[in-house]
C-alpha cells in the first residue's frame, strides 16, 4: 500500500484515501471536432505502459478532493515526487535523477517540508 | 482416556522452562504433561511422541524435524470444541497451556495406524510429479469431485463450523526503525537506535525475545549469552520510545515500508481469549506498521541434508537438537548420529553429549575438518567419520540406524562400503539459509553468495539486513552488524546514532564448510529409497530429477510441477536443496537455475487476524435514509443499493397471511396508477452547483442544452464519458441564475461528483464553479398518482394549479409547515411531486402526508414497484439498461443530444466515430413476450433464429424485465442489434431449461406513450 504525499494537503497519507485516475498529462485536443478518427482514438484509448518512470493522475478522493500528479517507478514502486495540476515533473524518463536546473530548489523545498513535519 | 505422567526425554535440569508449573495437555486423545515455557513440540518430544503426522501424498509417518517456523511436519489442529478449531498450527510455534487439545492434521483413523498408508505406499509408485495434473484434469468438469476426495485424503486441516467467539484488532503504528527479529543482530540494532532516541518497534515471532541467544553455548561478557539477552530486553522495555512485540510475526512486507505484523496475544494462554477485569481480551492484533526504515534481523534456517529415508521420525535438523536440549531441557532421543557439512552444527553433538546421552558418531562430509568445535568433539572422544555422510536412515516409525559411507560430494558418488550405525536419532546440517522472505516480498531478487552457500537478500531503499539474515552467522559479527546497520538506517533518516558498547564475545575459529545438499546413494536417485526435499508436500529428489528430465528447466516450473515449496511451508527447509538438485540434474549452478521467491504471508495467518473488526455489522457501512425507522416499523423488505438500505416493497399481512413480493408489487403499482403512492427517494445523489460559470459547465458535461433553462425549471440530462458512452443520467434544476441542483443515480453519486471535479480541475480550471454533495442534507419523497395534487394541496402553500406549476417546474414553499423544494418530475409516468426537505424534517413531513393520505389511498412503495413503473414508461436505469457500451443514440434518445451546441461537450466527438455510427449496434427496444404470462429473465440472450445450429449468433440481451399489473402481461427492455429498425419482428430467447421464449420487438414505452398522465 502506497504512502502518498498530497501536494495540496502537504501531508503523507495512506493510499486508501486516494484513487488512481490513469496516465497524467493526457491533453484533450483543444478542438475535438477537428481531430481525425485516429487522433481521437489515440486520445481516448492509447496509454503508455512503461517499465520505470511513469507519470500518473491521482485524486485525494476522501481528503481534499484535489487532482494531482505522481511520478512513480513502476518497477520499484518508489514515488519520486508528487506535484500539483499544471506543474511539470522534475523526474522524467529522460532525467531519472531529476532535471538539473530544478534540483537545488527542490532540495530546499524538501527540507522545508521535513521541517514542517517536525514542527 | 489414557494418561502419561512421565516425560522420558526430559532432562533433570536445564532449559528455560518453569519446572514448578506442570501443564496437562491432550494430543490425539491422550493426555500428557509438560511445563510452562514448553512449546507443544518440545512437550511432545519430552513425552517421547515420535509420530506426529502422516505425509501429504505417501502417508508416511512423520516426526518433528525443526524447532521453529520452518517445521514442515508437526502441523496440528487445535481446539477442544468446534468454535475453537484452528487448523495448520505448527506445534513448534504453539506455546503449551494447561488444557491444550491438539490433533494431528493428517492421518485416519490415527497417525499410528493409517488406512491411507498402504494406498500411499502402493500409490507412491503411481504418483509421479505432476500426478494431479496428469490424472485429474480431464474431464475438467470432474475436478471439483476429485479435489474434494484428494483434500479429504490429504488432510489439510479444517475450518471451524461455528462462530469464532474471539475478537481481533488492527492497529496502525508508526516508527523510525522497525527491527524484525530479536536475536543478537536485532537486539544490538534496537539498543543502538533506542539509545539514540529513535522510535523503535522490535518484534519477534517467538514466545521470548532473544532468538539464538536463548540456546547459545557461547558467553557474552563471560556470562551465558541468554543473560545478556535478558538484560538487553529489560533495558529496551524501560524505553518510552521502544515498542517490544514478542509472539509477533512480521508476515508481509508491502509497499513503502508498510509491514504487517501479527501479534498473538492470548494463544499462549488458552484456546480462546481470557476475560480480564470483566473485559474479554482480543486474541490477536494486526499491527499495520508504516516504518521510516526497516531492519531485517530474521536470522537463518538450517538446511537439512537430503538422504534416503530422511523423513523417518527421529531425523532432525542439527540446530533443533540444540534448541530442544538447551532451551526446553528435552533430548529428543538416546543415540545420536550427526551428519554435517560445517563446523557450526557440531554444537548439537556437544549439547547431546553434555545431556548425558550417547553420540554414536559425527559424520562429516569434509575430508579434514579442523575447526575449534571439531577439536572439542575430538577431545571428548566422540567418533568423527571424515569425508562421509549418512546416506540412508533405517527404520519405520522411528530411526533404528544410519547407513554411513564415504562420499565424493562433487562427483555425487558413494566411494566406500556403507557401515550401519545403530542409533535412534539422526541430526543433519547442510548449512544455513538466510531468512530472506520479507526482502523477497519487496520484489528484489536475492543473490547467491558462494562464500556462505546461501541466498542473501537484495534490498530496496530503506530496507537493511543484519546478522545471519545476510549471512553473518558468527555471534560477535552479528552483534556488530546489527549495530552498524541500525546506524546506517538512522543516517538515512537524517538522524544519527552513536556506537554502543557491545558485549565481548569469544571468536570461535570455524573451518570452511563444504557444499552438500543431496547426499549420493549407492543406487541412482530414481531407484534409491525416497530422499525427501520438501517434507510437507512430499517432494523427493527423484521427483525433481524427473521434472528436469521432462523438460522443466526453470526452477519456477519445477516448483509448480512438483509442488515444492507450496502450501503453508513456502519452502523454508526445502527450496535451496531442491534448487541444488535441479542444478545438478541440469548441469548448471544454483544461481543459473534461478532464484527463489517468497510471497506473503511468511506463516499462516488466521482469517480472524486479517479481518479484525471488519466483520458482521462492521463489515461495510450501511446508509439509512432519514425515514428508515418508519420503513422498519411498517414491515418493509430492504434492498441493498450500494451502501444504502432502500425499502424494496412493503408486504401487507391480510388475514394473517403475508403478501408475496409479486402480490405486494402488483398492489403498489396499481395504487400509483389509480390513486397515489409515495416513495422514499432520498438516496438519489444530489450535487449543489454554484458559480458564474455553472451553466457553461453543465453545457459541457451534459449532452443536451442548458443555456436557456430558467430559474424554476428542471431538465433531464444525459452524461457521457468522452468515448460517447452513457455514464449517468438525472434531472438538474435551475435554482437561480448561477445556482443549480443536479441529481444522479443512487449508485452513481460519488462517481459523478469525482467526474465533475476531474473535468473542472484538469480541463476547465478557468471556469468559476463549485460542487458540493448535498445528498444527505436533503430528504426526497416522491408523491405520485392521479390523487397526488389533491393530497399535496392539503398541506402546502405552493400553488399547485396545473398552469402555475407545470410539468418540469420546481417551486419553493412550505410543506407541512417546513421549508421545501417541490419538483414536478415524474419517474412513474403519473402526476408526481418530488418533495425535498431538510433531512431532519423528513419524518414529520412523511407522517403528515400519511395523516392526510388515508382518504386518497396513499400507499408506500419500494424500489421494485419503482422499477416496474419506470420500465412501463421506458425510463432507463443507467447501469442496468446500460453497461458502458451504450450511447444515447443506442437508447433512442436523440432528443437529448445537442449536436448543434456551440461547445464540444464531453462525448460529442466520439459519437461520430465509425463504430458509434454503425447501424447494427445493440439498441434499446421493448419486448412483449408472445405468452403474456412469461416474465423473461434479465440477462437472457436473444437470437434471431432459434433453429440455428449451436453456437447461435447472440444478438442482444434482456436488460430489465417485469410483470406489469397494468398491462396484465410480462414486458421487458432489451438491447438488440439494429433493434430500432426491427419493430414488430419476433426474436427468441433460448433458456437454460431448454425452453425457448418468443417475443415481439416493440417500442420502449408500454404505458401512456403520449405522456398525458404525467402532464395533468
Amino acid at each position: 500500500m502506497f504512502l502518498i504525499y498530497c501536494p495540496y494537503c502537504e501531508e503523507h497519507r495512506e493510499e486508501e484515501e486516494f484513487h488512481p485516475k490513469g496516465q497524467a498529462h493526457i491533453a484533450r485536443p483543444a478542438d475535438p471536432e477537428a481531430c481525425s478518427d485516429e487522433e481521437w482514438g489515440d486520445y481516448l484509448f492509447f496509454r503508455d505502459n512503461p517499465r520505470g518512470i511513469h507519470h500518473e493522475l491521482w485524486v485525494h478522493a476522501v481528503g481534499c478532493r484535489k487532482f494531482f500528479n505522481i511520478t512513480r517507478n513502476t518497477v520499484s514502486y518508489e514515488i519520486l515526487e508528487t506535484y500539483r495540476m499544471g506543474e511539470q515533473p522534475r523526474f522524467t524518463a529522460e532525467y531519472p535523477e531529476g532535471k538539473p536546473a530544478e534540483k537545488k530548489s527542490a532540495a530546499a523545498k524538501e527540507v522545508a517540508q521535513q521541517e514542517g513535519v517536525k514542527a | 482416556m489414557s494418561q502419561s505422567l512421565k516425560q522420558p526425554n526430559r532432562l533433570k535440569e536445564g532449559g528455560r522452562i518453569d519446572r514448578a508449573r506442570r501443564l496437562s495437555f491432550t494430543y490425539n486423545g491422550k493426555t500428557y504433561q509438560g511445563h510452562a515455557g514448553d512449546t507443544l513440540a518440545s512437550a511432545l518430544l519430552a513425552n517421547g511422541v515420535d509420530v506426529v503426522n502422516r505425509s501429504f501424498k505417501y502417508s508416511r509417518p512423520r516426526g518433528i524435524v525443526a524447532a521453529g517456523a520452518e517445521e514442515p511436519n508437526a502441523l496440528v489442529q487445535l481446539g477442544s470444541n468446534e468454535a475453537a478449531q484452528v487448523p495448520n498450527v505448527r506445534a513448534t510455534q504453539q506455546a503449551l497451556f494447561d488444557g491444550l487439545v491438539a490433533r494431528s492434521t493428517n492421518g485416519w483413523p490415527n497417525v499410528q495406524r493409517d488406512a491411507m498408508s498402504l494406498v500411499g505406499k502402493l500409490g507412491g509408485r503411481f504418483m509421479p510429479p505432476g500426478f494431479y495434473y496428469k490424472t485429474f484434469m480431464a474431464p475438467a468438469s470432474m475436478w471439483m469431485t476429485y479435489e474434494k476426495f484428494i483434500r479429504k485424503g490429504a488432510g489439510l486441516g479444517r475450518s471451524p463450523m461455528e462462530r469464532d467467539p474471539d475478537s481481533y484488532d488492527h492497529l496502525n503504528q508508526h516508527c523510525d526503525l522497525l527491527v524484525i527479529g530479536a536475536g543478537p543482530a536485532g537486539l544490538a540494532a534496537a539498543l543502538t537506535a533506542a539509545r539514540a532516541g529513535a522510535r523503535v518497534i522490535l518484534c519477534d515471532e517467538q514466545e521470548e525475545l532473544g532468538g539464538s541467544l536463548l540456546d547459545s553455548r557461547e558467553l557474552l561478557d563471560d556470562r551465558p549469552a541468554a543473560q545478556w539477552a535478558e538484560q538487553a530486553v529489560a533495558e529496551l522495555a524501560e524505553c518510552a520510545n521502544v515498542t517490544l512485540l514478542p509472539r509477533t510475526t512480521a508476515n508481509g512486507y508491502h509497499d513503502h515500508h508498510f509491514v504487517t505484523l501479527h501479534e498473538r496475544r492470548t494463544e499462549h494462554l488458552g484456546e480462546t481469549a481470557p476475560t480480564v477485569d470483566g473485559v474479554r481480551s482480543t486474541r490477536s492484533r494486526m499491527h499495520r506498521v508504516r516504518a521510516g526504515q526497516v531492519l531485517l534481523a530474521t536470522g537463518a534456517h538450517e538446511r537439512p541434508l537430503v538422504y534416503a529415508g530422511n523423513d523417518v521420525p527421529g531425523n532432525l535438523v542439527a540446530g533443533a537438537v540444540s534448541t530442544y536440549i538447551r532451551r526446553y531441557g528435552v533430548v529428543p532421543g538416546n543415540r545420536l548420529v550427526l551428519s554435517v557439512s560445517n563446523d557450526h552444527a557440531y554444537r548439537a553433538a556437544l549439547d547431546w553429549d553434555e545431556a548425558g546421552r550417547e553420540v554414536v558418531a559425527i559424520v562429516d562430509a569434509r575430508r579434514h575438518p579442523d575447526g575449534e568445535l571439531v577439536e572439542q568433539a575430538r577431545a571428548r572422544g566422540i567418533r568423527i567419520i571424515e569425508g562421509s555422510a549418512v546416506i540412508e536412515a533405517k527404520g519405520d516409525k522411528r530411526v533404528s540406524g544410519a547407513r554411513v559411507a564415504t562420499i565424493d560430494a562433487e562427483a555425487f558418488t558413494v566411494t566406500g562400503q556403507a557401515e550401519t550405525l545403530a542409533c535412534d536419532t539422526i541430526a543433519s546440517s547442510g548449512g544455513y539459509s538466510p531468512v530472506i522472505h520479507l526482502a523477497s516480498h519487496t520484489g528484489a531478487r536475492p543473490t547467491w553468495n558462494e562464500e556462505i552457500l546461501g541466498f542473501v537478500p537484495s534490498l530496496v531503499k530503506g530496507v537493511h539486513a543484519a546478522g545471519s539474515a545476510r549471512g553473518v552467522h558468527d555471534l560477535a559479527g552479528g552483534l556488530a552488524d546489527g549495530m552498524a546497520k541500525a546506524r546506517e538506517a538512522l543516517t538515512a533518516l537524517g538522524r544519527s546514532a552513536d556506537a554502543i558498547e557491545l558485549p565481548r564475545a569469544d571468536v570461535i575459529r570455524e573451518g570452511q564448510a563444504c557444499a552438500l545438499y543431496q547426499v549420493p546413494h549407492e543406487k541412482p536417485t530414481l531407484r534409491a529409497p525416497k530422499q525427501f526435499v520438501d517434507l510437507q508436500n512430499d517432494v523427493t529428489a527423484a521427483a525433481i530429477e524427473l521434472a528436469t528430465r521432462e523438460g522443466f528447466e526453470s526452477i519456477e516450473h519445477v516448483k509448480r510441477y512438483t509442488a515444492m515449496g507450496f502450501g503453508t511451508d513456502q519452502g523454508k527447509l526445502g527450496n535451496i536443496n531442491g534448487m541444488a538438485i535441479a542444478a545438478r540434474c541440469l548441469g548448471k549452478s544454483i544461481p543459473e537455475v534461478g532464484t527463489t521467491v517468497f510471497r506473503p504471508n511468511y506463516t499462516p495467518v488466521t482469517f480472524g487476524a486479517i479481518v479484525g473488526r471488519h466483520c458482521r455489522d462492521l463489515f461495510d457501512p450501511e446508509r439509512y435514509t432519514a425515514l428508515h425507522q418508519w420503513h422498519v416499523e411498517h414491515g418493509a423488505e430492504f434492498e441493498d443499493v450500494g451502501q444504502w438500505k432502500r425499502p424494496w416493497y412493503f408486504p401487507r399481512t391480510v388475514d394473517g397471511k403475508k403478501e408475496s413480493m409479486d402480490e405486494a408489487v402488483a398492489r403498489e403499482c396499481l395504487a400509483v396508477r389509480e390513486k397515489v403512492g409515495i416513495l422514499d427517494a432520498s438516496t438519489l445523489g444530489k450535487i449543489d452547483i454554484q458559480g458564474p460559470d455553472a451553466r457553461e459547465f453543465l453545457g459541457r458535461i451534459y449532452t443536451n442544452k442548458w443555456a436557456k433553462l430558467a430559474p424554476g425549471r428542471a431538465r433531464y440530462g444525459l452524461m457521457c464519458k468522452d468515448d460517447g458512452m452513457l455514464m449517468d443520467d438525472g434531472t438538474t434544476s435551475c435554482l437561480a441564475e448561477n445556482h443549480f441542483l443536479m441529481t444522479t443515480t443512487t449508485g452513481g453519486a460519488a462517481g459523478v461528483m469525482e467526474w465533475l471535479e476531474l473535468w473542472h480541475q484538469t480541463e476547465w480550471p478557468e471556469l468559476d464553479v463549485t460542487f458540493t454533495s448535498v445528498t444527505d442534507q436533503w430528504a426526497t419523497m416522491t408523491v405520485t398518482g392521479p390523487e397526488a395534487r389533491k393530497l399535496l394541496g392539503e398541506i402546502t402553500d405552493i400553488d399547485l394549479d396545473r398552469d402555475a406549476f407545470k410539468f418540469m417546474d420546481w417551486r419553493e414553499g412550505k410543506v407541512a409547515d417546513v421549508p421545501a423544494r417541490v419538483f414536478r418530475i415524474s419517474f412513474t409516468g403519473e402526476l408526481a411531486y418530488e418533495i425535498n426537505v431538510q433531512a431532519n424534517y423528513a419524518m414529520h413531513v412523511w407522517k403528515t402526508l400519511f395523516e392526510h393520505g388515508e382518504k386518497y389511498g396513499l400507499t408506500p412503495y419500494g424500489t421494485e414497484t419503482m422499477h416496474v413503473l419506470r420500465a412501463e414508461k421506458g425510463f432507463i436505469i443507467a447501469g442496468q439498461d446500460t453497461d458502458g457500451s451504450v450511447t444515447p443514440e443506442d437508447l433512442g434518445m436523440q432528443w437529448a443530444i445537442g449536436y448543434d451546441k456551440p461547445n464540444s461537450w464531453v462525448g460529442k466527438r466520439a459519437l461520430s466515430r465509425p463504430d458509434t455510427r454503425r447501424t447494427d449496434r445493440k439498441q434499446l427496444v421493448g419486448l412483449r413476450p408472445k405468452d403474456p404470462s412469461v416474465v423473461l429473465e434479465e440477462g437472457a440472450q436473444i437470437v434471431f433464429d432459434p433453429d440455428h445450429a449451436i453456437p447461435m449468433p447472440m444478438v442482444g440481451h434482456v436488460t430489465s424485465s417485469y410483470y406489469s399489473p397494468t398491462l396484465k402481461s410480462g414486458f421487458a427492455l432489451a438491447v438488440v442489434k439494429g433493434g430500432h429498425q426491427r419493430m414488430g419482428e419476433t426474436v427468441y430467447l433460448p433458456m437454460v431449461d431448454g425452453k425457448t421464449h418468443a417475443a415481439e420487438i416493440v417500442g420502449t414505452i408500454f404505458v401512456d406513450p403520449k405522456g398525458e398522465r404525467q402532464n395533468v
